[in-house]
């Protein structure tokens, strides 16, 4: 591929550069920083490529985008989940100039952490956020608005949504680049590819195609657990798997591909990568597993070491909320705020 | 079909909203080959009473039946879900119903932080010659998502509360 690469350079180098795009939205900015973790590569990217927006580096405007024309616009990186319409106006914009669409990093491909929120409907979230928080003093209750009127006019807010969306359920997204965030190699073999125009069949995801056990060196033996434990609680045998030493790993429903980053510093996998390709269910099949693991047949300790398992959406689902088949709380939006609020308070009287 | 008929026949009302006279639920039921299926066949033969909400649907062994099937059920329109396998120790399998239970355990505080109400899913041991037994569990499992009403779908609400609608489908590609 390397060779493709300089002589795509020498190619390219009197004739029109790439252009590229590269966005943010509901996303925390790590994505951005996985870009600059190819390292000295960037430079190369730099010589083959003309970027056109990229907010969190270069000062070009919603309106420049506006001013290209449509398709003109070689590839576009997305980073980030959709939770306001901002972010979806610009995903439509985006996607109109651009040639090719890539979901980057686990937000944009399913949600992500941000989706976790899909537990709450917008109001009670702002009931939370702008009211009940132990640090807010809000006595007036003054909630974002989406308009306001000031002598001047009249000013905008992007609307905040009842949920947090993947990528591809608002717009047409050609590639996958799952992570959090994308670990740097993968994100080199898609600018390679990108280059040299070998680009994979439109809805491919860049990673393996097995789950992550396959690549996982650790000792596997019988699944067997008696107790779970979480990673701040135990001091796991770094050669044996850890779900096998109680300790929830997501590897066996996870894309292989990551490079076994977490692995390697005997950390589980938390399933960044998202669901193999034949997978129903992330979370669902995590359960399933996590669960026949568990050694004896009586159904009241059965219960009891399975308490131990904490918060099961939270783990299961921690980065593919949105990508689930229900997506949201069913009881959420409108028919149970009365008990989202309730719990709201109930957790405070815990604590 | 008489299940298409009755699909088409009554239009399936938001949670939230007051249920149209007209509603049924609509339960999915997973029953293994070996004991629950035969459970409810001997029903029939004895000529029991019991809810026609219930789609059966024949799988092998409980033990088949993933915590996904469960979700994609509810995805797909049902109002609950039943799974039923043989009484433990009497798996056809040896151990297929004992990876139920352990599911059932860990599925069932999953669906209650998804938001799905307890009524909602059932797990059931009914051997073959229980079919007063599953007579008795479709009764009750109707009368209770009756009384909680329709599940409706994420899609429809999402699509109502935010204006948008959605591209892709859930649950992978």
């Amino acid at each position: 591929m390397a060779a493709d690469v300089k002589a795509a350079q020498a190619e390219k180098a009197d004739k029109k550069k790439l252009k590229l795009a590269l966005y943010w939205a509901a996303s925390c900015g790590g994505c951005e920083i996985a870009v600059l973790d190819i390292n000295e590569k960037i430079l190369t990217v730099a010589e083959l490529a003309d970027i056109v927006l990229w907010p969190v580096a270069t000062d070009f405007k919603y309106k420049d985008v506006e001013a290209l024309p449509d398709k003109s616009v070689d590839v576009c990186l997305f980073n980030g989940a959709i939770r306001n319409s901002e972010q979806k106006e610009l995903a439509e914009l985006l996607r109109a100039k651009s040639k090719v669409m890539v979901a980057f990093g686990a937000c944009a491909c399913f949600g992500g952490i941000p989706a976790l929120a899909n537990q709450f409907d917008r109001e009670s979230i702002f009931e939370r956020v702008y009211g009940t928080t132990p640090s807010t003093d809000n006595v007036a209750r003054v909630l974002p608005q989406t308009k306001l009127a000031v002598p001047q006019g009249e000013l905008h807010l992007p609307t905040f949504y009842n949920a947090v969306y993947k990528l591809d359920d608002i717009v047409e997204v050609d590639y996958y680049l799952p992570g959090c965030p994308p670990p740097p190699e993968l994100i080199w073999t898609a600018i390679e590819a990108i280059v040299s125009g070998k680009l994979p069949p439109v809805g491919s995801t860049i990673a393996g195609e097995r789950s992550l056990c396959h690549s996982c060196k650790r000792k596997k033996e019988d699944k067997k657990v008696s107790a779970f434990h979480r990673v701040h609680e135990i001091i796991p045998d770094n050669e044996r798997c850890l779900l096998e030493q109680g300790i929830i790993c997501l590897g066996p429903v996870t894309r292989e591909g990551c490079g076994e980053r977490c692995l390697n510093a005997n950390m589980p996998c938390r399933g960044c990568f998202g669901p193999t390709p034949e997978a129903l269910e992330h979370g669902a099949g995590m359960l399933s597993a996590v669960a026949t693991a568990v050694e004896g047949k009586d159904e009241d300790k059965l219960a009891k070491v399975l308490e131990g398992v904490v918060d099961p959406l939270g783990t299961f689902y921690r980065f593919t909320l949105a990508d689930s088949l229900l997506r949201i709380r069913a009881k959420s939006l409108a028919a149970g705020r009365a008990e989202t609020g309730e719990r709201v308070k109930k957790e405070e009287a815990a604590s | 079909m008489t299940t298409a008929a009755a699909d088409k026949a009554t239009v399936t009302p938001e949670a939230g909203a007051a249920p149209a006279a007209s509603w049924e639920p609509k339960i999915v039921a997973f029953l293994c080959n070996w004991c629950s299926y035969t459970g409810a066949d001997l029903a029939g033969i004895s000529r029991l009473k019991y809810p026609a909400n219930l789609r059966i649907i024949r799988v092998m062994c409980s033990g088949r039946v993933a915590p996904a099937f469960v979700l994609k059920a509810f995805h797909e329109g049902a109002d609950g879900v039943l799974i039923g396998g043989c009484h433990p120790g009497d798996c056809h399998y040896l151990e297929g119903n004992y990876k139920t239970l352990k599911r059932k355990l860990l599925f069932e505080r999953l669906l209650e932080q998804f938001g799905i109400e307890k009524g909602r899913f059932r797990l059931e041991w009914i051997s073959g010659g229980e079919g007063e037994k599953f007579a008795r569990v479709a009764n009750e499992l109707v009368k209770e998502v009756q009384a909680l009403g329709p599940l409706g779908s994420t899609r429809t609400r999402l699509a109502r509360a935010d204006g948008l609608v959605l591209r892709a489908e859930g649950g992978g590609r």
